[in-house]
């Protein structure tokens, strides 16, 4: 077995670790725990395209580390801004769920005909 | 529409241009911010003209070029360069983007002003900047010509666009802001998962490039299934819509026009790009009916819980919602299946005008919207009587952008309606013919239930709880620049079925309202009756107290019943498809279902 199946294998268990993470857990902090496992799996995978493309000298092709580099300061920001956004919510409501009023707008109401 | 020869090669100094089309903004936007305080709202204001003219001269500059305006970024061709390229589709959503952004500054400028003698406000400061942040990454995303730098723009677009949405910083607007931020960093880590399997195939993201490169192989169609439902995600299409209506209900005016208008329509651009430009002929006729049956079911959806609502501004997300199903159905009308291709057609166009029309009028609807709130002190829609008295002009710029939405004549909804008809009668596929028909017809729906309670008379008992002292309080006054800006949005919407768009999207010359005005009296009359109909079946309306319009109600009693028993189931429908887990696996199901479609050829 060769390393670029070994670390495409692990991408693709990381990745869907957080996908998984992503979609069951409640809570918001989780969630972006989640998406930053799940972001890195796919950084990893970046990582296994670059070392299939090695070639001419270099160990691996340096285009798609160059993109993983921009694609984690996107994730970073990304992380940021959700933290961000968690903690005045968090102010706000003193809770850190977003389970409450997930529906509050569009239940049927009777109040017609 | 492009070439093979010109797409890799620089197209001289006009090239500049696309750069000069991203550079105005987010210039003005890294200005904007150090100089702070009230200058903050000026500079965003000056660059709107720039940036409106930078793109009126791409728009001019591409047809000439016959394909499309190249720039190469630091002279370097791709594969290992980044290329911008402008063709006639990136021409018109520059400048339709460049309208709307300058439309919702002017309309901004009352609600984001600093006052006199303070130093700076967070909500304003932050406002222009964002607009000048949705505003860049929207022209990054027209121009990009590979599927990375795509992602960064869409990133940038989703990281201007949440903020938006909770400027006052309530609770439930910073809720709706985070579920929007999540849900949309999935459905972006998705597309990146795709780029990279591309990337790992070819070496290039390249569009151009990759449209020669690509073969139906599995790690192809898994990258092309994995992008399209991301983009999904972000555009709100549904089942994958749960941060849509909240988010779209809970921004200021301003922000909502933005969130509606433009940058869903950015990730919308970028499914096209894929399908037409970068996999064109990958396609499958089971995907692209997916797709479309995805859009159907969205206006299903979006219209009849429009009509369910209680608020106007709701009811305008949920409209949005609707509108965005509209515009996935030319994917299955541009499918030619002697061919196994996406064709650049009559469909393309009609898609593409769809959401220029929408960008337009939606802006307008949700910016009087706002003038009606703040004329008013409330949004119920029960309780709008009078709103014609207090802000004439944001009313006939809701009902003009309504009727263009409907698709009435000259409106360029309805030379899409036209173009995405012929080409359902050239492909045979009748069903989509009867979906376009039903969505102008529930369109009409929800803005006769609107009209009928503004310009009714003033309901005393609705009104009995309205003049408590707390709205009351909350009314203000609406400057005559507010309701202008969002008149000339909802004409501009309104005139676009008049202009040739044959220089820009893939139409026949002289492609414009053609038919007779007996045609052009049917095509307006029949939505308005079909959506008086729907208005008053599954509408929300209780009978006026007495009178003959009392017995008529009556008569319609089990339909009526039957009507809100439906609305109800979808109301529910929509609840149950909005929670998180849900959306989560209808996320991962799509993607697999997309898998499989794209790999089930003809």
């Amino acid at each position: 077995m060769s390393e670029t199946i070994v670390f495409g294998l692990c991408a693709a268990v990381v990745a869907g670790l957080g996908l998984y993470g992503a979609i069951v857990n409640p809570q918001p902090l989780r969630k972006i725990l989640a998406f930053n496992l799940l972001g890195s799996g796919v950084f990893l995978f970046f990582g296994v395209v670059a070392r299939r493309g090695a070639a001419a000298g270099f160990p691996g092709d340096p285009i798609p580390q160059a993109l993983v580099i921009t694609g984690v300061v996107v994730a970073f920001s990304a992380t940021a801004l959700a933290l961000a956004l968690l903690l005045r919510y968090f102010d706000a409501t003193g809770s850190a769920s977003l389970r409450d009023g997930a529906a509050s707008n569009a239940g049927p109401e009777s109040t017609d005909a | 529409m492009s070439g093979p020869v010109a797409v890799l090669e620089s197209a001289g100094s006009s090239g500049a241009l696309l750069v000069l089309s991203i550079v105005v903004p987010v210039a003005a936007a890294l200005v904007a911010f150090v100089a702070g305080g009230r200058r903050t709202a000026w500079i965003a204001l000056a660059a709107l003209p720039v940036g409106l003219a930078v793109a009126v001269a791409i728009a001019a500059k591409v047809p000439q070029t016959g394909g499309a305006l190249v720039y190469l970024l630091g002279g370097w061709a791709p594969p290992l360069g980044v290329a911008l390229r402008a063709d006639g589709l990136s021409a018109v959503m520059l400048v339709v983007t460049a309208c709307v952004v300058a439309a919702i500054g002017v309309y901004a400028r009352a609600d984001f002003r600093v006052a006199a003698g303070a130093a700076e406000e967070r909500a304003p400061f932050t406002f222009w900047i964002l607009l000048l942040g949705v505003w860049g990454g929207l022209n990054t995303v027209f121009l990009a010509g590979d599927l990375f730098t795509l992602y960064v723009a869409l990133e940038i677009l989703t990281f201007a666009a949440v903020p938006l949405v909770c400027l006052d910083g309530r609770a439930e607007t910073l809720q709706a802001a985070l579920r929007y931020l999540l849900f949309a960093l999935l459905g972006s880590v998705l597309y990146l998962a795709g780029t990279t399997l591309l990337y790992g195939a070819y070496g290039t993201l390249d569009v151009v490039l990759l449209s020669r490169l690509v073969t139906a192989e599995p790690a192809v169609l898994v990258a092309g299934s994995l992008m399209t439902v991301g983009l999904l995600a972000k555009t709100a299409l549904v089942p994958l819509h749960l941060w849509l209506p909240p988010a779209h209900a809970g921004a200021p005016p301003a922000g909502s026009a933005l969130l509606s208008a433009l940058v869903v329509k950015g990730s919308f651009f970028i499914v096209v790009r894929l399908w037409f430009d970068v996999m064109p002929g990958l396609q499958s006729v089971a995907a692209t009916q997916m797709l479309s049956a995805l859009g159907a079911t969205a206006i299903l959806l979006g219209s009849v819980v429009a009509l369910r609502q209680e608020r106007l501004k709701l009811l305008i997300a949920y409209s949005t919602l609707a509108q965005i199903g509209y515009l996935f159905l030319m994917f299955a009308l541009a499918y030619d299946a002697g061919a196994a291709s996406m064709l650049k057609g009559d469909a393309l166009a009609g898609g593409m005008l769809q959401a220029m029309s929408h960008a337009a009028a939606k802006a307008a609807m949700f910016m009087a919207a706002g003038s009606i709130y703040t004329a008013l002190g409330h949004d119920r829609i029960a309780a709008l009587a009078g709103a014609g008295r207090r802000v004439p002009g944001a009313v006939a710029a809701f009902a003009l952008g309504g009727l263009a939405l409907v698709g009435l004549p000259p409106s360029g909804a309805y030379l899409a309606k036209e173009l995405l008809l012929r080409s359902a009668a050239d492909t045979g596929q009748w069903w989509w013919a009867v979906v376009i028909q039903a969505g102008g017809a529930f369109t009409c729906a929800y803005l006769l239930l609107v009209l009928a309670r503004v310009l009714g008379p003033v309901n005393r008992t609705a009104t009995a709880d309205e003049t408590t002292d707390e709205t009351a309080t909350k009314r203000g006054r609406v400057g005559w620049s507010q309701q202008a800006a969002a008149l000339a949005l909802a004409a501009c919407s309104l005139a676009l079925g008049l202009v040739d768009w044959s220089a820009w999207l893939p139409v026949p010359p002289g492609t414009r309202l053609s038919s007779s005005l007996v045609d052009t009296i049917a095509a307006a009359v029949w939505p308005v009756l079909a959506g008086g109909v729907l208005a008053v079946l599954l509408g929300r309306w209780t009978p006026p107290p007495r009178g003959r319009l009392q017995q008529a109600a009556a008569a319609l009693g089990p339909l009526r019943r039957a009507g809100v028993a439906l609305g109800a189931g979808f109301c529910r429908a929509d609840a149950f498809l909005r929670q998180w887990p849900v959306a989560g696996l209808s996320l991962l199901a799509l993607a697999i279902v997309f898998g499989a479609a794209l790999s089930a050829r003809y």
